[in-house]
């Protein structure tokens, strides 16, 4: 706990204003108790929600940086689910908490916040073709469920998400009560992933019978659900995808109709939001 | 007393807590368990696999909701979208009775997600007691108001814990969450007799009861509820079941969580020790 608070006053001098000491602690070591929790809970929890933003950037730098998101953003959630929620925004108002790699840790976050909505996130009832069988593509808007988000990515954050969850052991977060839970600084140590190369992807995070996917798109499709999502036609979308790609001798009719019959089986195209 | 109208006149026996590790040993084996408690902010989401184990278990187990985040002795005002989403949950999961902390925890909507100690005053005890009326009428459910470990005590305090949690209970009219191992755990932080705890609340407000496992440091004890109950806690749970009859148990294992077998183990023991103490008040009646 820091020695002075804000306004240069004493910390100790502080917390004996208001805290009684007692035979075997002061005032300000009790209150450096609550002090020393509410960093383990909080930064134990992005420990456990961020394990590839840990990877990327190596388990020291991880502590400082969640040390800072969280000095600059405090929770304003009463759920820790919600805890991670401004930490793009936070890399990107200070990139230099994660140098050098502050890019690939961008596309990390977005990546791992990405699977926190889709794993309990809101979903829609999921339209079926028969629904939209009259509609002229010229005229047909569709949304998708809210749990999905379609990130375009510089590194392949997937991949090297996958080898750094099997490098780690099983870690269970305490859920209840104000137990007090282990330091994330008394962890095992772990020999680091090699980072993934410089490779332009577009994913897309959802879940499906209520387990968590990550799917790798075709440019061309990524474009497609992306304008879907901004209320753009179905008719347009598929143009501007068409007519943007650099594939050639590509049945593009067929294409589309095997992207759609997939989205619709996972349950993605629903009524626009 | 089996039933009050703290704990919706219910008769529960000796719950687990509803824990991730478990949910596919619960879900395949299906465990014969009185009850599982469950923290209601894991549940206050809007879809995916938490509110498909949460129905499943509804299908087979009866629930109830034990809450981490009111704060009743927050200075702030509730926030409406946790408690409209906690009303939701209450009516999906049909608790007889809801239960949470009395203790602050956030301030002009930053949350600590920790379970602060309050300064013991008339005025913090009707400030408190207005907030836990508030929440009841909204939510429409009994509310239990679980007494806190903890490691600081204030000057501003005009009486014991136990006079605020009684002074508190009074004035909302609310039931007891009686957390036997926090009050061992504050006693020997704060230096008080435990047993004049357990002796000096309104017992008929009792409508659930909390056991855990602490740990012990050179200068302090911690609330950690990663090991088995320990003797002292027995034994005042013991003293406690004397006080207020037999009430619904929750065996508390929060971290380093075993097996699911380890936890249901100790809740049986659990289980076999309330028995016995009931027994042998029923013979000391007769």
């Amino acid at each position: 706990m820091q020695k002075r608070w804000t306004d240069g006053s004493r910390m100790d001098e502080l917390a004996a204003a208001f805290i009684k000491p007692n035979d075997r602690l002061s005032s300000f070591e009790r209150l450096e108790i609550y002090s020393r929790q509410y960093w383990f809970r909080v930064l134990d929890c992005l420990w456990d929600d961020f394990p590839g933003l840990r990877a990327v950037v190596g388990e020291r730098k991880f502590t400082k940086l969640t040390t800072g998101y969280l000095t600059r953003y405090q929770s304003n959630s009463y759920t820790l689910r919600d805890l991670g929620n401004r930490l793009e925004q936070f890399l990107r108002e200070e990139p230099h908490w994660a140098a050098p790699r502050q890019e690939l840790a961008l596309d990390m976050v977005r990546f791992e916040w990405a699977q926190v909505v889709a794993f309990d996130g809101p979903s829609k009832p999921a339209i079926s073709p028969d629904e939209i069988l009259d509609t002229p593509a010229g005229k047909l808007r569709l949304g998708l469920q809210p749990y999905l988000s379609l990130l375009e990515l510089n590194y392949a954050v997937d991949d090297f998400l996958i080898a750094v969850k099997k490098q780690e052991s099983e870690v269970l977060r305490g859920e209840a009560s104000n137990a007090v839970g282990s330091a994330p600084s008394e962890r095992n140590h772990r020999k680091g992933s090699r980072p993934p190369k410089r490779e332009k992807i577009y994913l897309a995070v959802h879940r499906h019978d209520n387990m968590l996917y990550y799917k790798r798109l075709d440019p061309e499709a990524f474009v497609i659900l992306t304008d879907l999502c901004r209320g753009v036609t179905l008719e347009d979308a598929c143009a501007k995808a068409v007519t943007a790609s650099n594939c050639t001798n590509i049945d593009w009719a067929a294409q589309i109709k095997e992207w759609f019959d997939d989205w619709s089986a996972l349950g993605w195209l629903c009524r626009p939001l | 007393m089996p039933a009050n109208p703290f704990n919706g006149f219910t008769d529960y026996g000796i719950g687990i807590g509803l824990r991730v590790p478990h949910y596919r040993h619960i879900l395949a084996k299906k465990p014969v368990v009185d009850w599982f408690e469950i923290i209601s902010e894991n549940f206050m989401v809007d879809g995916g696999r938490p509110m498909e184990v949460l129905d499943s278990i509804l299908e087979q187990y009866r629930v109830v909701q034990h809450g981490v985040a009111m704060y009743f002795g927050s200075a702030d005002k509730f926030d409406q979208t946790h408690l409209g989403r906690l009303k939701r949950l209450v009516k999906r999961t049909e608790t007889p009775w809801l239960s949470d902390h009395l203790c602050w925890g956030s301030v002009d909507g930053r949350y600590t997600h920790d379970l602060l100690p309050m300064p013991y005053t008339f005025a913090v005890a009707r400030h408190t007691a207005e907030k836990i009326r508030a929440a009841r009428d909204y939510l429409e459910v009994p509310i239990c108001v679980e007494n806190v470990s903890s490691y600081a005590e204030f000057h501003a305090s005009e009486m014991t814990e136990w006079e605020f949690l009684s002074e508190v209970t009074e004035l909302a009219d609310c039931g007891i969450l009686l957390d036997v191992n926090n009050i061992y755990v504050s006693s020997k932080n704060h230096n008080f007799d435990p047993y004049e705890y357990l002796n000096n609340i309104p017992h008929h407000r009792v409508g659930q009861i909390h056991i855990a496992g602490h740990s012990k440091f050179e200068k302090y004890i911690l609330d950690t509820h990663d090991h088995p109950v320990l003797d002292p806690v027995w034994k005042m749970y013991a003293h406690a079941l004397k006080l207020v009859g037999d009430t619904a148990t929750l065996l508390e294992w929060d971290d380093r969580i075993p097996s699911f077998n380890e936890v249901h183990n100790e809740a049986l023991k659990a289980n076999q020790f309330r028995d016995l103490q009931l027994a042998a008040r029923t013979e000391t009646a007769a």
